[in-house]
This record gives C-alpha cells, structure tokens and sequence, in this order.
C-alpha cells in the first residue's frame, strides 16, 4: 500500500507499529509541531463521534494543518442521498488526506479504493477503530515501557467490544498473556480464541473478576458493558455490579499496573479508582492525540 | 465404464457442449443461475434435476450445447457445488473431464450477509477472501466477517 491509509490495524507490521510509538513519543514531548503546513485534512464524520473528531482535528491543528469536512450528518451530501462513492470522489479533489467515521462495516476500507488521497479509518460501523487501538498501544507502551510479555486482563463485553477484537490481534505480534473475565453472554467469541491458539498465546477464560486475576495483571483494561447487548435485563442488573472495578480490589496489584478504558465509561470504573496510581484512562484518551499525530504523518509521509 | 458414461450422458446426446454433472440438488439452481443460463436465447439447455447417482444419492445435471465455458467462470461453481466434474464434449465423446477449483478471491459472485455491510448499501461489487479451501469458509474483503459454506448465498 503506498498511499499509507490505515483501514485495519492488521494492515500494520510489528516494525511499523513500533515506528509509530517511536513517532508518538516524539509528539508527546512536543505536540505543536508545523509539520502539516499548507496541508487540508479533510474530516468526514458519516455518523457523530464527538470525542474521536476533537481528538483527530486537534491533532491537525497542533501539526499547523488545516481541517474541513463534517460532524453532523445530517447535513453532510449523504443526507440528500449521495454515494459514499461520489461524497469521497469529491472530497478527494479538496484535501490531502482523509479522516472518517462511517456507520457502516467496511465503508473506509471501500473508500480507500476509490481515493486518491490516503484514508484513516476513524471507525466502520462495528469493524475497525484502528487509532483507538493504537492509542491503546502507545498507553501500554508508555505504562510499561514495552508491549513484550505482558499479561494482560480484558473484562466486561469481550463479545461486542471491537476494541478488545482489536487490540488482541494488535497484541499477537509481543508474546502476550491474555485472561478475559466475562459473564457466559459477553464471553470472547470463538474466532478470537483460536486466534489465540494460532498464534500461540496463552490465555485463560474466568467468569469471576477476582483479585487472584487482577494481582496477576500487568494491563487491566476493561470494557462497557451494554445494557441494550443483554435480552434478560435481570441478567445485566447483575452482571453490571459484577464487573465494577472498585479501588479495594486494587491493594494486592503490581505496582506497575495500570487500569485502560476506552472511554466513557458508565458504572464499571467506580469513582474511588480515579484517585489510585492505577487509573490511567484519562492520560490514555490524551494519548490519542500523538498516536493520531503519528498517523497523520504517516499517512502522508511526512 | 466410457459404455455407462455414454448411457448416462445420453438423456439428451449432445454433440457439442459443456456437461457439468454430479451437482448436489439443493446447489443445481445456484449453479443455473451463476452461470446466467436463464438468460441464454440461442442454445439448448437441459437441466435434470433428483437423478440417480453411484457417488451421492440423487444429484443434478446441466447440459449446454455449443457452449464452452472460460476456466475461469467454471472454477466460481467451486464456491457452491466443489465437487462437480465438467464434461466437455466434442462429436459426441467426452473429449476433457474438468474438476473445479475455488479461486483465491470471489468478486462480485457471493453476497454478504452482514446488512450492515458497505457492499449491501453502495451500488458496489463484493469482494471474498477464501479462508478455508477445504470448509468453504470466505471473508468479506471490507466487513471483514466471516462466511461459513452453509450460509453462502450468490449475488
Ligand atoms: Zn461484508
């Protein structure tokens, strides 16, 4: 691919993904860089995502560039029922580089064949959301030192939650541990077990979010659970007090361990865990800002 | 063996044409309509359909006359029916016996079944990635989710 897009994180190898730490350091040391001087990002919000599009048209501005697009959808050409096809076709004349967000799985990877200026994926429907993967990344890296033999702890939606899809094939390429703590109905779907086995990672499957797990925890990240994923709304009552992650359960943990989250959160982080050393999503939603700096360069070679 | 082929070939003997035999029933009219024969005008096309078979209970057969398929539209049976053997004939005799193979890439020939998918809301062609040769399983190239043999419908 020599336009450097980003539509799937398995688009990017291992060297690749540690450049790009590399390149997010660098912008965490200093963000105001005029790299993208005389550049147009062009900004396509299909369906809104607030937090996503400060963070991607923040990073623009800090590298000296310049954004258009949308945010609302409801204004944008598809509304008047335009073609992806031809919205992109359009776009492509005006900017250097495209940003979107689409509703629909596999819309940026369709995109991409039709641009002639490089995509980054801001998130496909339910598919990918490979900046927020790398932003998980850059956190663990940064937390860590390293992404090589870390264990790891995935808790709450592992069944719909497409970051956690994510971040586990992200992970393959640095000899992980994987524990995922779900209940029977959230559990991790099949095709990412035998993922795992294929890979040779190990991983062990637990109902019980306990502290035996969590004091075995390098990364703790975890996850919203939905009530609407849930047919049986007893079911979710319960399973929503199960897998709150309080500060007591803390005391026996690593040192170095550090709670993710992608953010918002609703009731899974309880309040008391945001004054602990371990609590680390606030700093990890800031470290979108150098990851999609990263790969804003790099999609335009810069 | 070449007498009982004869035998068998000979519901309607086809001087030139292609025979694709051995077809599973349920997968005959997908093979009909992949092939586009529904809208073939000028040549003879017989379908038999629930005939008796030494290697599966009942199976279907197409025969066009006059018409030899390109390879590479053959080999897109493979998707539904890999088993069928194409017989080509020339002056009534059986001149090339073909089996199909599944191609690497699929476009525009299945459907995908995630509503949601780009390639069912853009006048788009789709695009499969064949994961597994030996269980059909193919992914789509932009949704990315996975489609087992059992759920495979043609676009
Ligand atoms: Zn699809």
């Amino acid at each position: 691919m020599d336009k450097h897009s980003l539509i799937s994180i398995s688009d990017l190898n291992k060297e690749e993904i540690l450049a790009l730490l590399k390149r997010a350091q660098e912008f965490e040391k200093n963000p105001n860089q005029r790299i993208l001087a005389g550049k147009v990002v062009a900004s396509l919000f299909f369906e809104p995502s607030t937090r996503t599009r400060l963070s991607f048209e923040t990073a623009v501005n800090r590298l000296g560039g310049r954004v258009i697009g949308f945010s609302d959808p409801k204004s944008s050409s598809q509304a008047k029922g335009e073609s992806l096809k031809d919205t992109i076709m359009m776009v492509s004349n005006y900017a250097d580089l495209i940003v979107m967000r689409h509703y629909l799985d596999g819309a940026a990877r369709y995109a991409n064949e039709i641009a002639s200026v490089p995509i980054i994926n801001a998130g496909d429907g339910s598919n990918q959301h490979p900046t927020q993967t790398m932003l998980d990344l850059y956190t663990i890296y940064q937390t860590q030192g390293t992404l090589e033999n870390l264990t790891i702890t995935m808790v709450g939606d592992l069944k719909y939650g497409r970051t956690v899809h994510s971040l586990l094939e992200a992970m393959h390429h640095f000899k992980p541990r994987f524990k995922f703590v779900a209940c029977d109905e959230l559990r991790m779907p099949e095709q990412y077990k035998q993922y795992c086995t294929e890979w040779g990672i190990e991983y062990e499957e637990t109902r019980e979010f306990s502290p035996e797990i969590i004091n075995q925890t390098d990364i703790l990240y975890m996850t919203r659970v939905q009530r609407e994923r849930f047919s049986d709304l007893m079911e979710y009552e319960r399973v929503k007090n199960i897998y709150t992650l309080t500060a007591s359960m803390l005391t026996g943990c690593k040192p170095n361990m550090r709670v993710l989250h992608p953010l918002p959160r609703v009731t899974e982080i309880a309040q008391d865990v945001d004054d602990t050393p371990q609590a680390y999503y606030f700093e990890q939603a800031l470290n979108g800002l150098y990851a999609r700096q990263a790969l804003i360069c790099r999609a335009l070679d810069l | 063996m070449v007498n009982k082929e004869k035998k068998e070939l000979a519901v309607a003997a086809l001087q030139n044409g292609t025979v694709i035999d051995h077809i599973p029933t349920q997968s005959l009219f997908k093979v009909v309509d992949l092939l586009g024969l529904k809208d073939l005008t000028d040549v003879s096309v017989t379908i038999g359909n629930n005939l008796d078979s030494n290697r599966m209970v009942k199976k279907g057969i197409i025969k066009v006359a006059d018409l030899f398929f390109p390879e590479e539209t053959l080999n897109r049976i493979a998707v539904i029916a890999p088993n069928v053997v194409v017989n080509i004939i020339r002056d009534f005799e059986v001149v090339e016996k073909l089996h199909v193979a599944l191609p690497d890439e699929l476009i525009d020939i299945v459907k995908c079944n995630n509503p949601k998918c780009i390639t069912n809301n853009e006048p788009m062609r789709t695009h499969f990635h064949v994961i597994d040769r030996e269980h059909t399983t193919l992914r789509c190239h932009y949704c990315e989710r996975p489609v087992f043999q059992h759920d495979i419908t043609l676009k």
